[in-house]
């Protein structure tokens, strides 16, 4: 009992340091991912601007929905972050949503969807 | 103790005095019409200025008004009240002349737009979400009709496009569904509802003709309009100006037009082409196009000066910062001008002489001379959009 318990806990104590090697490997990258791919302050206070009066016009200034659907974080959950992404970029053929290539960046389309899945409030 | 007594005396001094002031500002010299008001939406802080047309300044504003940003207002017959439609689904009752809110209640979850009644007992608005319109009367807004937009298969449709027409009719479009639906009111009681399915792909918005006889629904989804001859409903819905929607090839379009305020001058009507850079030139009663004219980006509204010599348009996302104004005799573009980013919309004063004109990035509402393009005045509002002037009271389908 005392063997297998200290077995057991040799065995959990090596899982939880490869967890954290791996930890410390990926948390540095992702986030080195993000400040690369994150858009600077004042371009983010435009994309939001765009998101809420642009995109609004038909999605609502709250997001809440209009003639196009909610963008909250609930409505939008079922959607992976690819589909909304391409869905910005490209607009939906067959519905009013048109492409915003032309004035946002793939990385800032990425962005946008981080936000909308945390919920972008109207002051 | 001594203190308090002060003060309380103080502030008895202070209200009766403030009490004069407001006696004084009621006394006769003060009384005044409600012709020359007007409202301008601030869409964003969900408040409204109250202005004047003749020396061109704001009255009051007033707050309160709860989601702003998709929204419209009709008034009544003697021009004191506006009904505002907003976003969250409130309808609200502003007194013009006391800048107060009347009665406001929450009527859906997520509306566009209403109308007023011929005889002026009605107010209809028209909801997204539950799809369907809702009628209440002008005086309590006490609801007194419920019509669920539902079609056949049982499927709930967002409604847009709705206007009031002679007859005690409401007219309005089923977006998701494709359908035109008739609600007259004339018997007094519960609506006699008339629907027509089948228009077409996606109506997106619809106006009435300023005689009151045609219903229009643009279509999104297909070429062309659908058009209601209300002198002769039994003859239906047909299908007219192909060519006028998106084309084969569709075009992205980066803001809905509008069509309320279709321009008609000399025979001609001027309407905003769907995604292109263009205005529709269209022959009256035939429907047949006249021609198309080139402008600076999408057209949202192509809004006619009342005498019909000027069509001025605005445009949208991103060439939004531009306002043209189109003579319709020669069929050209007269004036270009670059007031600011994001013009939203434009109204005329009742005689045409002056055009309002907001621009919602720069925070303000310029005010030009038509006949000149001068700049009269500028006034400061946050966030302008829509703008209201209480002579719509005196029009069909506004």
């Amino acid at each position: 009992m005392n063997g297998l318990a200290r077995i057991e806990r040799r065995a959990g104590l090596r899982a939880a340091w490869t967890g954290l090697a791996l930890l410390a490997l990926a948390v540095p990258a992702v986030a080195a991912a993000v400040a690369e791919s994150a858009p600077t302050p004042a371009r983010q206070t435009e994309l939001i601007y765009l998101l809420k009066q642009d995109c609004g016009s038909c999605h609502g200034l709250t997001l809440k929905g209009g003639l196009a659907p909610p963008l909250l974080p609930a409505t939008i959950a079922e959607r992976d972050d690819e589909t909304l992404i391409e869905t910005i970029l490209d607009g939906r053929p067959g519905t009013p949503m048109p492409p915003w290539r032309f004035q946002i960046a793939p990385q800032e389309a990425a962005w946008l969807v981080q936000q909308l899945r945390q919920g972008v409030h109207a002051e | 103790m001594n203190t308090s007594i002060i003060l309380r005396r103080l502030r008895t001094f202070v209200a009766g005095a403030a009490l004069v002031a407001l006696a004084g500002c009621a006394g006769t010299d003060t009384l005044r019409g409600s012709g020359d008001l007007g409202l301008i939406i601030e869409r964003a802080t969900g408040s409204i200025q109250i202005i004047e047309t003749t020396g061109r300044t704001q009255l009051a504003t007033v707050k309160g008004l709860g989601d702003l940003s998709h929204a419209s207002a009709v008034y009544s017959r003697d021009g004191r009240f506006a009904y505002l439609f907003g976003r969250d689904g409130g309808l609200t009752k502003v007194d013009m002349l006391k800048a107060k809110i009347v009665k406001r209640v929450m009527q859906s979850g997520n509306s566009i737009g209403g109308a007023i009644s011929q005889d002026g007992r009605l107010i209809a608005v028209s909801n997204y979400k539950p799809g369907g319109v809702k009628v209440f009367d002008a005086g309590t807004l006490d609801l007194v009709a419920d019509i669920p937009a539902i079609d056949a298969d049982g499927n709930r449709s967002k409604v847009v496009g709705l206007v009031d027409a002679p007859g005690q009719r409401f007219v309005f479009s089923l977006y998701d569904s494709g359908e035109i639906w008739m609600a007259d009111f004339s018997a007094g009681g519960a609506p006699a509802l008339r629907k027509f399915p089948d228009i077409g792909t996606l109506p997106y918005d619809g106006l009435i003709t300023p005689d009151g006889r045609y219903y229009a629904a643009g279509l999104f989804g297909e070429d062309g309009i659908a058009l209601l001859d209300l002198w002769n409903v039994d003859a239906g819905v047909k299908r007219i100006l192909d060519g006028y929607g998106r084309g084969e090839q569709p075009l992205p379009v980066y803001k809905m037009p509008h069509l309320e305020g279709w321009a008609s001058a000399g025979g001609a009507l001027f309407l905003p082409a769907v995604g292109r850079h263009e205005i529709l030139v269209v022959e009256k009663e035939s429907w047949r196009e006249l021609g198309r004219i080139p402008v600076h980006g999408q057209p949202v509204f192509a809004v006619a000066r009342p005498d019909g010599r000027q069509v001025w348009v605005n445009f949208a996302h991103p060439r939004n910062d531009v306002v043209q104004v189109i003579d319709t005799q020669s069929r050209k573009v007269i004036h270009s001008m670059k007031p600011g980013k994001a013009i939203l919309h434009m109204e005329f004063t009742p005689r045409g002489e002056q055009v309002f004109v907001s621009i919602r990035d720069a925070d303000k509402v310029d005010v030009y001379d038509t006949r000149t393009f001068d700049r009269l005045t500028t006034l400061d509002a946050r966030k302008p959009s829509g703008i209201f002037l209480t002579a719509r009271a005196n029009r069909i389908g506004l």
